[in-house]
């Protein structure tokens, strides 16, 4: 397998007038070509940054402050601003939380979708921008006449099927989609999961799915990251994670899903409250939290011990 | 757009309570002020016996709900009437200036829309650049002058320090008035008559006086586009189109710049007025015979159906800019049902 996606000790820093906030800090993260590598974690916990830190979409003050992010093996943080607009789009594709809100209400949906093809195919006729984009909206199950309408005049879900026609439009290898669902209600994302997964196989895809919906990635995900503070917690197969969760914020993450067929009279719940960015504790950021806090917890920040393709940041298994 | 095509029909329709209610205030509020026609006319010193003529010859002797429906019947036939001060159809007088403010006014709110909106676009697009501070600076000092001020200032520099463009009246002496019989619109008229050298005359004429109102105007325009564009900027579907690969200045002046104007567009409507009230002044300053003068003119003599036929008409042209600006503001905004 090819590795489409490399981020190496990827910083990304917000500096605001208490301080800097360290957002995402020191993260490696292989994505292999084909896998849907789900990202999970709290609000908060930097996985949309990172995310958008790939297609350096960070408003300011936020700023990648080192690290690389090699795609196909060219580092997109040197990049210049000509060769970063050809990838977006283009290459990589992203899509956001809130389909509602993602597209421009004064532009007819055909309007965006050719605007977009001509971005990246100069030369490339309306007529047959126009084809394509119905052949897209074909397959993702909107009946192409739509083109000719407003986004005000969709439900969310067909918003959320535009967003990701309008990224997949140019046949991209990389797809981050940053909490695809978590505006849609619960029958509707079944709907676009199943979608995703099917377009995943057609156009042969990547895909970082950002979520806090550990269901969302159970369903897709070959592999997943779990990210904590600012920093990966702990890396593996999907189903490694769920059964064998190495890490103690990833246990007690796994432990907080309800289950109906436990008789539980009380959600287990995690102690402690996400860290402060700003000064972020020493040592390991989950220690003051975590239940199996050791000595070198509380000065040493841990490195990845590893277990077959299973990797996970913590003292205990060093 | 059958839903349209009705709307502007109610709208027409709310047009004539508008013009009878503003009427009926103009109508008792002149005849509150004090002096009349017949006083400003005859001078202080007439024999009572002269002023009481004058006055039965023009019928404000009569009690003022009599001349108050008579007048009413009068506009019901749309006839304004006739001055009281000279020979002259309130309605001719009003044709003959009508076309140099609306003129004026065009070229005004043109210039404030290039300025305001395209320095306030572009502020939003540097912001917290030095160049974003002097855009900035400029609104607020353009807002804050008063627009005669800001006439005689570009009167000073331009016209008499640097001596290259008119500071009165819409052409020079050398262009023939017989030119100007069509239309009364002096650019639509030279360029009917193919006279090319007129135009230009009529063009540089116009300068000065559509700058201080664009001017004027522009500082308004430039701080809530600024602001409508910073609050555009952040939306979703801004970072969408980024995302997809689309250029930052294509991103800034078509895809932020359209939502951002659906706002300014209904600043445009309410400044309609404003700009009116500009034009008065802009005139004056400039010597401009337009319909701002007139009123001016007609207030010292207290020509009383002048007054009222000219406000009918200002009145008018406010009511009809809005209905446009409504229309355009349902084509922009594909949201928007009436």
């Amino acid at each position: 397998m090819a590795r489409i996606l490399e981020i190496e000790d990827l910083s990304v820093h917000f500096p605001i007038n208490i301080g800097t906030v360290r957002a995402v800090e020191g993260v490696d993260l292989q994505l292999e070509q084909g896998e849907v590598m789900g990202l999970v974690g709290e609000s908060g916990c930097g996985k949309s940054t990172l995310g958008f830190s790939i297609l350096r979409l960070l408003r300011p003050p936020g700023e990648i402050v080192g690290g690389r992010i090699l795609y196909h093996g060219q580092d997109i943080v040197r990049m210049g601003e000509k060769e970063i607009l050809s990838l977006r789009g283009n290459r990589i594709a992203m899509i956001f939380q809130d389909p509602l809100t993602s597209l421009n209400p004064l532009f007819r949906i055909d309007k965006q979708f050719i605007e977009t093809l001509l971005t990246h195919e100069k030369g490339l006729a309306k007529g047959e921008a126009f084809n394509r984009a119905e052949k897209m909206l074909e397959d993702l199950g909107i009946s192409p006449e739509r083109l000719l309408e407003y986004p005000h005049q969709m439900s969310g879900g067909m918003r959320q099927r535009i967003m990701i026609g309008l990224g997949l439009i140019l046949n991209p290898d990389l797809l981050i989609a940053d909490e695809p669902t978590t505006s849609l209600d619960v029958i509707v994302e079944a709907q676009f999961l199943d979608l995703l997964n099917g377009l995943r196989r057609q156009y042969d895809l990547t895909i970082l799915l950002i979520t806090h919906n550990l269901g969302n990635v159970a369903q897709l995900a070959d592999r997943i990251t779990v990210m904590y503070g600012g920093s990966i917690a702990e890396v593996g197969p999907a189903e490694a994670i769920f059964e064998n969760p190495l890490h103690p914020y990833t246990q007690g993450l796994l432990s907080s899903i309800p289950n109906i067929k436990l008789d539980q009279p009380k959600l287990v719940t995690m102690p402690g409250s996400p860290p402060d960015l700003v000064n972020p504790p020493q040592g390991c950021v989950f220690h003051p939290r975590c239940s199996h806090t050791m000595d070198i917890c509380r000065h040493e920040k841990p490195y990845v011990s590893k277990e077959d393709g299973h990797l996970v940041r913590c003292w205990m298994y060093r | 757009m059958k839903s349209l095509t009705r709307y502007i029909i109610a709208r027409l329709l709310l047009t004539i309570p508008m013009v009878f209610i503003l009427l009926s205030i103009v109508f008792v509020v002149l005849r509150i002020m004090p002096g009349d026609p017949v006083s400003s006319m005859l001078g202080g010193h007439a024999p009572e016996k002269v002023i009481e003529q004058k006055k039965v010859e023009l019928g404000l002797n009569r009690p003022m709900a009599i001349q108050y429906l008579n007048y009413l019947w009068q506009v019901c036939r749309l006839d304004l009437g006739e001055s009281m001060v000279f020979k002259q159809r309130v309605t001719k007088a009003i044709a003959e200036k009508l076309p140099a403010t609306i003129e004026l006014s065009i070229f005004g709110i043109i210039i404030t829309l290039f300025l305001g909106v395209f320095l306030g676009a572009y502020a939003a697009d540097k912001r917290r650049m030095a160049r974003d501070y002097i855009i900035r600076l400029y609104g607020i000092v353009v807002y804050c002058i008063p627009v005669y001020w800001m006439g005689l200032m570009l009167q000073l520099i331009f016209g008499i320090w640097l001596d290259f463009l008119p500071i009165a009246g819409r052409t020079g002496p050398r262009v023939f008035a017989s030119t100007f019989e069509k239309t009364g619109f002096y650019i639509l008229d030279t360029i009917l008559v193919k006279d090319f050298s007129a135009l230009g005359d009529v063009l540089v004429h116009l300068t000065l006086p559509a700058f201080t109102l664009g001017l004027v105007l522009s500082g308004i325009f430039l701080r809530l586009t600024r602001a409508n564009m910073l609050d555009v900027l952040k939306a979703d579907y801004i970072v969408a189109a980024e995302a997809r690969g689309i250029k930052h200045r294509r991103i800034v002046y078509k895809h932020a710049l359209k939502n951002a104007f659906i706002p300014i567009l209904t600043m445009m409507g309410l400044q309609v007025a404003l700009l009116m009230a500009g034009a008065v002044l802009t005139e004056t300053t400039f010597s401009w015979p337009g319909m701002g003068r007139l009123l001016l003119e007609r207030i010292y003599l207290r020509d009383y159906p002048t007054i009222q036929g000219v406000i009918i008409v200002i009145a008018l042209v406010v009511a009809t800019a809005s209905l446009i600006v409504d229309i355009i503001y349902a084509i922009v905004d594909p949201r928007v049902r009436y």
